[in-house]
């Protein structure tokens, strides 16, 4: 329904970098809403501006885009807290934006099981951000259980990062 | 891109079948709990022509010998057999097909032997005969006869292999049979899955998606008209229907949630899968032809794997209400719930043998491999040794199972298939990495 082809960009943008996400301190002061009436043509000429309220300012504003979870658990940890916390203020911030949230699993469990599982992960983090004030109008779910880790190994290490709920700003 | 599959009117129908009613001196040992006691040598020599014409198929001296390799290979694959094929065996004439040369025959060493021939008929069909005979015995066991369009001459072989098989082993027939799977090529992180079909030896290979969407888990429904799926399409997973007549999918359930695990039921009017509200998966049923799904359970946890008893009465599926995954029975309506597997680890995707007496799961103790145990539970087997052998499919007679091999790491998974009695573990060439295999019914 929204703009499929941006979203399915961002996707894959995220799988790209996903894997090298960092804590990153908030970026103040926001950039002033509304600065510039939108260009009719894209403005190569000024790149580094980020449009306040784009999926790429969530990314720069937030401490995570994902929040990780243990071997066949969804319950949401206190780091998990603190990023998603993070992210709901951000969304607090622009309430006309809207958000999928990707549910993955690591690849020690069954296909459909882990569609399961990756939809309770889903669920969970979006849940929370409905308990702090996000509408759940605004919020989208998607599980792709184990289909795109984003660590390629067979070890604990890999199997880690790849337990994940990953936010991502429909554009 | 997309091939579309132009049924040919179905054209292959026995002419003869004229079953032996000897005594089976000729008998390959079965032995289900054990093994297999020594695999039967049988003589196929490359089928002789009546008269050498050209047809879509190739000409028909050629086309004999690669019907006996076919042949050879069927039966080999089986592990009940030790073949020698056509490469191996000096030619046969026309008239010795009804009236072997026993006394070579008996030098080979072979038990058996397959003798047959291939004609061009005038409406551009093809007839090909199939013989069996018992060689130390001299005499015929059985035949029978196939007239098929030259694109289909793999199935004639197909068939005389299934006569073969049938008559000396007793199981019931499965070589003319096909496999859907899933087809996966690229990276680990991006894999393009694309859904597949093939003959149950990896011959006439088509894709029939295009790989813009993940596609997981295709099951043929009974009367292979169709094949139920899972797709990502526009970003909202649910479950499709694959139309192999019209090579075109539509969406078989409308929920906004997550759909997924999809089986027919062995009357092809329902599907049971699973749904996911609000993080809980539950099972429920549909229409074939959609419509409002029924919900079958509704226990707090994961619910999935759902696949129909023979006889279309009862379900078997995987729960973790208990806390890990484990196999559960229920009747088709969702009543009687009950848990069957109670030994150490997890079990998940079961799948009830065709012949009702078996359910092939995977089983999760580290690692994952492939076994089966009766209904009740009792007589669990592990049949595979593999580090991530995952999603069992019964082949139509319920003698072999096919599975997907995942790899450590980055690599891609293949296709296997395992005898029931845990030997004979084969790899399914396809052109790609492959998933997800589901082995179709025999074909009609």
């Amino acid at each position: 329904m929204a703009n499929m082809t941006a979203k399915l960009v961002i996707a894959a943008a995220l799988v790209a970098t996903a894997g090298c996400a960092k804590k990153r301190p908030e970026v103040l002061p926001p950039a002033p809403e509304q600065a510039t009436p939108t260009p009719t043509q894209p403005d190569y000429g000024n790149q580094n501006t980020v449009q306040p309220g784009s999926a790429q300012d969530f990314r720069q504003s937030v401490i995570g885009d994902t929040v990780h979870f243990g071997l066949d658990a969804y319950d949401i940890d206190s780091e998990a807290r603190q990023i998603l916390d993070s992210q709901a203020q951000w969304l607090m911030k622009y309430p006309n934006t809207r958000i999928t949230i990707e549910g993955h699993t690591d690849e020690r469990g069954t296909r459909e099981y882990n569609l399961a599982l990756g939809d309770r992960r889903a669920t969970a983090a979006a849940n929370y951000l409905i308990a702090r004030g996000i509408s759940a109008s605004r919020i989208n779910t998607i599980s792709y259980g184990k289909e795109r880790p984003v660590a390629m190994g067979s070890d604990e290490q890999a199997w880690a990062q790849n337990r994940r709920a990953v936010t991502v700003v429909i554009e | 891109m997309q091939t579309l599959l132009k049924r040919m009117a179905l054209a292959l129908a026995p002419i003869a079948a004229l079953a032996g009613i000897q005594p089976a001196s000729a008998q390959v040992e079965v032995d289900v709990v054990g093994g297999i006691s020594a695999p039967m040598p049988i003589a196929v020599p490359a089928m002789p022509t009546s008269s050498p014409v050209n047809t879509a198929a190739g000409n028909t001296v050629e086309l004999g010998k690669q019907l006996s390799q076919v042949i050879t290979n069927d039966l080999k694959n089986s592990g009940l057999f030790r073949p020698l094929g056509p490469d191996l065996l000096r030619p046969v004439s026309f008239d010795q097909v009804t009236a072997p040369a026993f006394s070579y025959w008996n030098t080979t060493g072979a038990q058996s032997l397959v003798q047959g021939y291939v004609r061009a008929n005038g409406d551009g069909t093809l007839t090909v005969g199939c013989y069996l005979y018992d060689v130390f015995a001299q005499n015929e066991l059985t035949r029978q006869g196939f007239v098929v369009q030259p694109a289909d001459w793999r199935r004639a072989a197909h068939k005389c292999a299934d006569t073969v098989y049938t008559r000396l082993t007793g199981e019931g027939p499965y070589f003319d049979s096909r496999i859907v799977y899933i087809s996966e090529t690229g990276p680990k992180g991006r894999r393009i899955k694309r859904l597949a079909i093939m003959d149950q030896d990896g011959a006439n290979h088509r894709f029939l998606t295009n790989g813009q969407s993940i596609v997981l888990t295709p099951r043929f429904t009974p009367n292979q008209q169709t094949i139920v799926y899972m797709s990502y399409e526009n970003e909202r997973p649910s479950i499709y229907a694959y139309d192999l007549n019209t090579g075109r999918s539509r969406r078989l359930v409308s929920s906004e949630h997550l759909a997924f695990a999809p089986h027919v039921s062995p009357d092809n009017r329902w599907v049971v899968f699973t749904m996911s509200t609000g993080g809980n998966a539950d099972l429920y049923r549909v229409s074939m032809s959609g419509g409002t799904p029924q919900r079958l359970t509704s226990a707090p946890g994961i619910d999935t794997g759902g696949s129909f008893s023979p006889d279309g009465s009862q379900i078997v599926f995987e729960s973790d209400r208990s806390g890990t995954q484990q196999i559960y029975v229920m009747n088709a309506d969702g009543s009687n719930q009950h848990r069957i597997s109670f030994g150490g680890g997890r079990y998940a995707t079961p799948v009830w043998s065709p012949r009702g007496d078996l359910i092939a799961f995977t089983k999760i103790t580290g690692n994952f491999r492939i076994g089966v145990m009766s209904p009740s539970g009792g007589g669990e087997k592990i049949l595979t040794e593999g580090w991530g052998d995952e999603g069992p499919s019964w082949s139509p007679n319920g003698r072999v199972i096919t599975f997907f091999r995942n790899a450590r790491g980055a690599g891609n998974a293949e296709i296997w298939s395992v005898d029931l009695t845990g030997v004979n573990e084969r790899h399914i060439p396809t052109p790609l990495g492959g998933s997800d295999p589901n082995w179709g019914p025999l074909r009609p």
